[in-house]
């Protein structure tokens, strides 16, 4: 191939050196790279906006719900959507939609906040036992193993009788937090020791340990930079998990307490007059449904942007 | 083989014994007792509750009762009065008044006919989608499989339940609403409704493991050897790439098998499902030891399956 620069005809050396310059882009950061590519992605990127959407108007919600959260209306009481009631309105005449988007308040919350004190749990966990190794990682291995061994959603409930039945909604959240971060974390823990036990022994470690890092450092500063995609990814994947486990408390019951609304505990108000008021169920839970597929979209949409050798792959 | 088969089961066995304490432990720092008003039963006077305590030994110190219990667990394979479900014994509750008169009618078994069925069905459509998946790459099949997994993994059961009810029971009237046993058509929608989020799982791991599997140099080997495509496909891709999927198999068979709360809850089918909710709700502690017991040896049986499978699908994993 020959190539043409301002008319002259160029001898193979310079040509070379050319090629050099054409691979020289524009450095662009790790975050600006994978924004790059996620926005390509069409999918992901509705999703994303799902997501903001949803976190604003919960975030704002009393400003754009047309009624009050728990405003009753004897009026119009077990009404189909319509104009005035977008997916109409309970037995106390209270607005569907009002109450969704309230409800997404407690889902939303608990399911993000419950994922980072899992990650910060598992994160922590993790790193310690892949980088001492040894017996200390072989014990807190075993730990890990004994508690895969429960069934997760029976110690959840175990963990939520603890607190007392008449607690404020402020308790309760705090309570869900806790209780899915400690029973969440043990996938994110096995992910960040995996990487740590294969990356304590390459170079960049040993020229760290040669420099007298000390081991907080070289976790922090060293192999945890390494591991924050895979992390991410798990981030993102684990909070539509976390949002199903919270509807489920919240249908049983264990979740916020009435009025305060949640997805799960509508659906639970609901399904009882499946037959002759569908839309009291199907709002909540395509209110679920929707927000789950949105987050395993984007977490999809979010490996495939990282993690570019991976592309289409789990 | 046979001695790691024996090792397992006594590290199971271990595994089982230290569940068993921790949940124990558990329901002793849970406040409230079967007995008070917190577990949702009514008010009693306090001798009340004291006589009926120590009825049933909840008086004694907790290690003794916890020695008394597994004592009697281990040697008569007895879990114990029901606290709550008075008259009942854990035993009849789980395994029916006459396990061996009737044993497919007994609730342990209805759980494990639902979860078995599902499983099947999970297995034997998940796996061949995520083949098929990810042979047709980037490819209309695939992208058709992937939205539809991606649905499947999103849609909580308990959702798909409440819409198929709403559709094929209340508008089409083509299947009952509700029970189990009396003919096949009400099996159909619980097991599709437990069945598709496990479905949809295993096709994303078959497809992931199936396309990582396949650029691996013994293919192109298999390939350049001039192989049929079909025959590596069968010979050497698959088997390997079917293990990362059989160690998720376990786990989701155990929990299938011991009951889904929601399924069975929506459908009212009488497993053992409710208990694991239930029971701790109740605080009856014999119940829900029972269960966990149950739930946690199912899993370490699936687990050594699991485990024994792996040396079948690849000879170089030697015990």
């Amino acid at each position: 191939m020959t190539v043409e620069v301002r008319g002259e005809q160029l001898g193979p050396t310079e040509k070379i050196i050319l090629d050099a310059d054409i691979l020289e882009r524009p450095r662009i950061s790790m975050v600006r790279d994978t924004l790059n590519r996620l926005l390509k992605n069409k999918v992901a990127t509705v999703s994303a906006i799902y997501i903001i959407a949803l976190a604003v108007a919960a975030i704002i919600a009393p400003l754009i719900t047309p009624y009050g959260r728990d405003e009753p209306n004897f009026q119009s009481t077990r009404e189909t959507p319509s104009a005035e009631h977008f997916f109409g309105s309970d037995k106390l005449g209270r607005d569907i939609f009002t109450r969704i988007i309230f409800g997404s308040r407690v889902s939303l919350g608990v399911a993000f906040i419950g994922s980072f004190t899992a990650m910060l749990i598992g994160v922590t966990y993790g790193a310690i036992s892949g980088y001492f190794g040894g017996w200390v990682d072989d014990l807190m291995m075993r730990f890990v193993d004994l508690m895969f061994g429960f069934p997760t959603l029976l110690f959840i409930i175990l963990m939520m009788l603890i607190i007392p039945p008449n607690s404020s909604t402020g308790l309760i959240m705090v309570g869900l937090f806790v209780a899915l971060g400690l029973v969440s974390w043990l996938n994110v823990a096995r992910l960040v020791r995996g990487q740590f036990l294969s990356m304590r022994e390459k170079e960049f470690v040993e020229a760290a340990v040669a420099l007298g890092a000390s081991p907080f450092r070289i976790m922090s500063r060293h192999l945890l930079p390494n591991t924050i995609g895979p992390i991410v990814i798990w981030l993102t994947l684990s909070i539509p998990g976390l949002i199903l486990v919270e509807s489920t408390l919240s249908f049983i019951g264990l979740g916020v307490k009435p009025p305060v609304p949640s997805w799960g505990g509508m659906l639970a108000e609901g399904w009882r007059a499946m037959r002759t008021l569908p839309h009291l169920a199907l709002a909540p839970g395509i209110a679920i449904t929707l927000t789950m597929i949105a987050f395993n979209f984007f977490g999809d949409g979010l490996r495939d942007a990282l993690d570019p050798m991976m592309r289409g792959r789990e | 083989m046979f001695t790691f088969i024996v090792n397992r089961l006594v590290r199971s066995i271990i595994v089982i014994f230290l569940i068993s304490v921790v949940t124990f432990t558990f329901m002793q720092l849970v406040p409230g007792g079967p007995f008070g008003s917190d577990a949702g039963g009514r008010p009693r006077a306090p001798e009340i509750q004291r006589r009926l305590e120590a009825e049933y030994g909840l008086d004694r110190p907790p290690v003794e009762q916890y020695i008394t219990y597994m004592t009697k667990l281990v040697f008569q394979f007895d879990f114990g009065p029901s606290l709550r479900q008075i008259d009942f014994t854990v035993n009849q509750l789980l395994f029916g008044y006459d396990f061996w008169d009737d044993p497919l009618n007994t609730p342990v078994m209805i759980s494990a006919q639902l979860g078995l069925l599902s499983f099947f069905i999970a297995v034997g459509v998940g796996i061949p989608l995520g083949v098929v998946s990810a042979l047709y790459r980037n490819k209309l099949p695939d992208h058709a499989a992937m939205l539809v997994t991606t649905l499947g993994i999103s849609i909580p059961n308990f959702v798909l339940g409440l819409l198929m009810i709403l559709l094929f029971s209340l508008t089409l009237h083509w299947l009952p609403v509700y029970g189990w046993g009396d003919s096949w058509k009400q099996m159909v929608m619980p097991v599709i409704t437990l069945g598709t989020g496990g479905m949809a799982f295993i096709a994303r791991l078959t497809r992931a493991s199936v396309l990582e599997t396949l650029g691996q140099d013994y293919i192109r080997t298999a390939r350049a050897k001039g192989l049929k495509e079909r025959f590596v496909l069968a010979r050497h891709a698959l088997p390997n790439s079917l293990i990362p999927v059989i160690t998720v198999l376990g786990p989701l068979l155990a929990a299938w098998l011991t009951g889904t709360f929601f399924v069975e809850l929506i459908f009212a089918i009488p497993g053992i499902g409710k208990f694991f909710i239930t029971a701790v709700t109740d605080r009856d502690y014999s119940l829900i030891m029972g269960t966990i017991l149950i739930y946690s040896s199912v899993l370490v049986i699936a687990n050594l399956v699991v485990d024994i499978l792996y040396g079948v699908l690849d000879p170089r994993i030697r015990y």
